[in-house]
């Protein structure tokens, strides 16, 4: 590796960092103007305009509040957790490009933390490991909350991680048909969403080439399925079960104070961005829309594409805040219902149709 | 699916609450000190006490305020007059007169028991002090002066309203205080703290005039 690329993928890192971390202090505001809105209420409106250094406040204020250890935690796992929490949140998002790539001199800078080409099955893993911060923060912090806690977490989580998975793979194997043979790597499958429908399908050209060639709408059913799932992976209302502040105090961070909760707190807004990153990316084709070449000076058309991947992100972002401000959280068993007797089976019976029928275009009728 | 239309049910209610809300159309909160609420007129704010037109004082030192008082917060010593530079029209004034706001209920069972109207209450409720001292109001803070110019405690701070202080109770305003209907609206007491500025009260002569029409019976 040459200088220049060492230095490269230290601003590509950088820049990614920097984006998710100014997304989720705006996060935390816009949740709460959000919320407040929905409730006939104001929200935070004393911290800069519009309230919007809220967030910066409220991360000073628990930075400098003292981090009670109770007497009965296991300490090394205590102390862990947030840390495990974090880490993955972040992990997540360096695998979704955020913008179109671009040349500095002979190089190419492509927006993105790192093109892994089994970006998918890393974020996967990732996002099982995540559940691990709950689970150990609930039982090492040796009191009953955060116990039934993380007891919880680890339930949701195994149910809806398999729903997400399989609205993955019919993603996968419909994004397979669209180039050259299967990929996991998330730049590759935004690079296959680019144009319209009305390139693929020539008889129905005039009006299809106003339907950008998203995957969402051949494969609108593993949205929802995927949707639901990430909702119930970053434990937001309707799934928070894993906090329920009305039954379980605070749930696994019960008995964490100060940056030790603060980390749990930005580990939360940064999966929700994350993964609706992810929606947006595996769905709705990412960076991709139209750019103005020729229109357009050169530095706008250039950040268009990630102007256009913030605001497909902030969309699912949104339905995350409206879907909290609506619905009650679950019971238990409708939870573990929900999971395994609506999510799984649809998302099966999804992706075998979807199977099916990629094979029939494929290799046509079996029976001719 | 009854699922699903129920939840777009709930959707749309959270949505429509957010799109009225930020057109201000069901907005209910008012940011209280950037704006404030218009007050009932009967409000039961901090007392004030009144003088005549001619600047004398309507205070006769009698003490009934401070024996209704169920709180027992108000401290009146009367005193009696100089005969040459009177204070009050009648034999004593309020030589000593302290209402203990942290005590008082505000319940105006002093106004109430007044046979003078010396003592009224304004709509004035921001009154906090930081410490207890400040909160026993003495003579010199409840009397008003002879332009009709009520003190306030802190006339620098941001929420101080003088013309709040210049309001009459709505309680004398709304009563007519002889206690008889046909002179309901009809102006006997001064209402309004300071110089009058309405017509002169109604001859006795007018005033049997209007009781005889008024009651044909009578």
């Amino acid at each position: 590796m040459s200088w220049p690329e060492f230095w490269i993928v230290v601003l590509r890192v950088v820049l990614t960092f920097g984006l998710l971390l100014v997304a989720t202090i705006i996060n935390v505001w816009a949740e709460r103007k959000i919320l407040a809105d929905m409730q006939s209420r104001i929200g935070p409106n004393r911290a800069g305009p519009y309230g919007i250094l809220q967030t910066v406040a409220d991360g000073l204020k628990l930075f400098f509040k003292e981090a009670v250890t109770p007497r009965k935690v296991e300490l090394g796992m205590y102390i862990l957790a947030p840390f495990l929490a974090v880490i993955p949140a972040f992990l997540i998002f360096m695998m979704v490009p955020w913008g179109k790539p671009f040349m500095i001199g002979d190089h190419e800078v492509a927006l993105q933390g790192a093109d892994l080409n089994v970006g998918l099955l890393f974020i996967l893993a990732m996002s099982s490991l995540a559940v691990y911060a709950v689970v150990l923060a609930g039982w090492s912090s040796g009191s009953k909350y955060p116990l039934l806690g993380g007891v919880r977490a680890t339930a949701q989580a195994i149910s809806y991680e398999a729903a997400m998975g399989l609205a993955m793979v019919s993603v996968v194997l419909f994004s397979a048909t669209q180039g050259d043979g299967g990929t996991l790597s998330l730049a590759e499958i935004v690079e296959r969403q680019s144009g319209t429908w009305g390139d693929l399908i020539p008889a129905l050209e005039p009006v299809l080439r106003f339907i950008p060639r998203w995957n969402v709408i051949p494969q609108i059913v593993a949205f929802v399925i995927f949707f639901v799932a990430i909702v119930a992976e970053t434990n937001r209302a309707p799934f928070d079960l894993v906090e329920a502040e009305q039954e379980i105090v605070g749930g696994f961070h019960t008995e964490y104070s100060g940056m030790r909760f603060a980390m749990f707190f930005l580990a939360e807004y940064v999966n929700i961005f994350s993964m609706s990153a992810i929606a947006a990316t595996l769905f709705l084709g990412g960076w991709n829309g139209p750019t103005f070449d020729q229109a357009l000076p050169g530095f706008v058309s250039a950040l268009l594409p990630t102007v256009y991947f913030l605001l497909k992100t902030y969309v699912v972002v949104f339905l995350f805040f409206w879907i909290r401000a609506t619905l009650p959280r679950l019971r238990y068993d409708q939870l573990m219902q929900l999971g395994w007797k609506r999510l799984i089976p649809g998302a099966l019976g999804w992706l075998v149709l979807s199977t099916f029928v990629i094979a029939f275009r494929q290799f046509g009728a079996p029976w001719s | 699916m009854g699922l699903l239309s129920e939840l777009i049910k709930g959707l749309r209610v959270t949505g429509g609450t957010m799109l009225r809300t930020i057109s201000g159309k069901e907005l209910v909160t008012t940011e209280y000190p950037k704006e404030m609420r218009g007050k009932p007129q009967r409000f039961h704010g901090r007392h004030v006490l009144n003088r005549y037109p001619d600047g004398m004082e309507k205070c006769i030192g009698c003490e009934l305020c401070a024996g209704a008082c169920p709180a027992k917060c108000i401290y009146v010593r009367g005193m009696d007059n100089d005969p040459a530079h009177p204070t009050s029209p009648g034999e004593r004034y309020g030589y000593v007169y302290e209402i203990n706001m942290l005590r008082c209920i505000f319940c105006g069972l002093c106004v109430e028991a007044c046979p003078t109207e010396a003592i009224t209450m304004t709509s004035l409720f921001e009154f906090s002090t930081t410490n207890r001292q400040d909160a026993i109001y003495t003579r010199d803070t409840l009397l008003m002066d002879e332009r009709g110019n009520v003190p306030h405690m802190f006339p620098d701070d941001e929420l101080a309203d003088m013309d709040e202080l210049n309001t009459a109770d709505g309680w004398l305003r709304a009563t007519a205080p002889a206690g008889v209907a046909a002179y309901e609206g009809i102006q006997m007491w001064q209402s309004t703290p300071g110089p009058a500025d309405w017509a002169p009260e109604p001859t006795q002569e007018a005033r049997d005039r209007r009781s005889t029409e008024d009651e044909p019976d009578g």
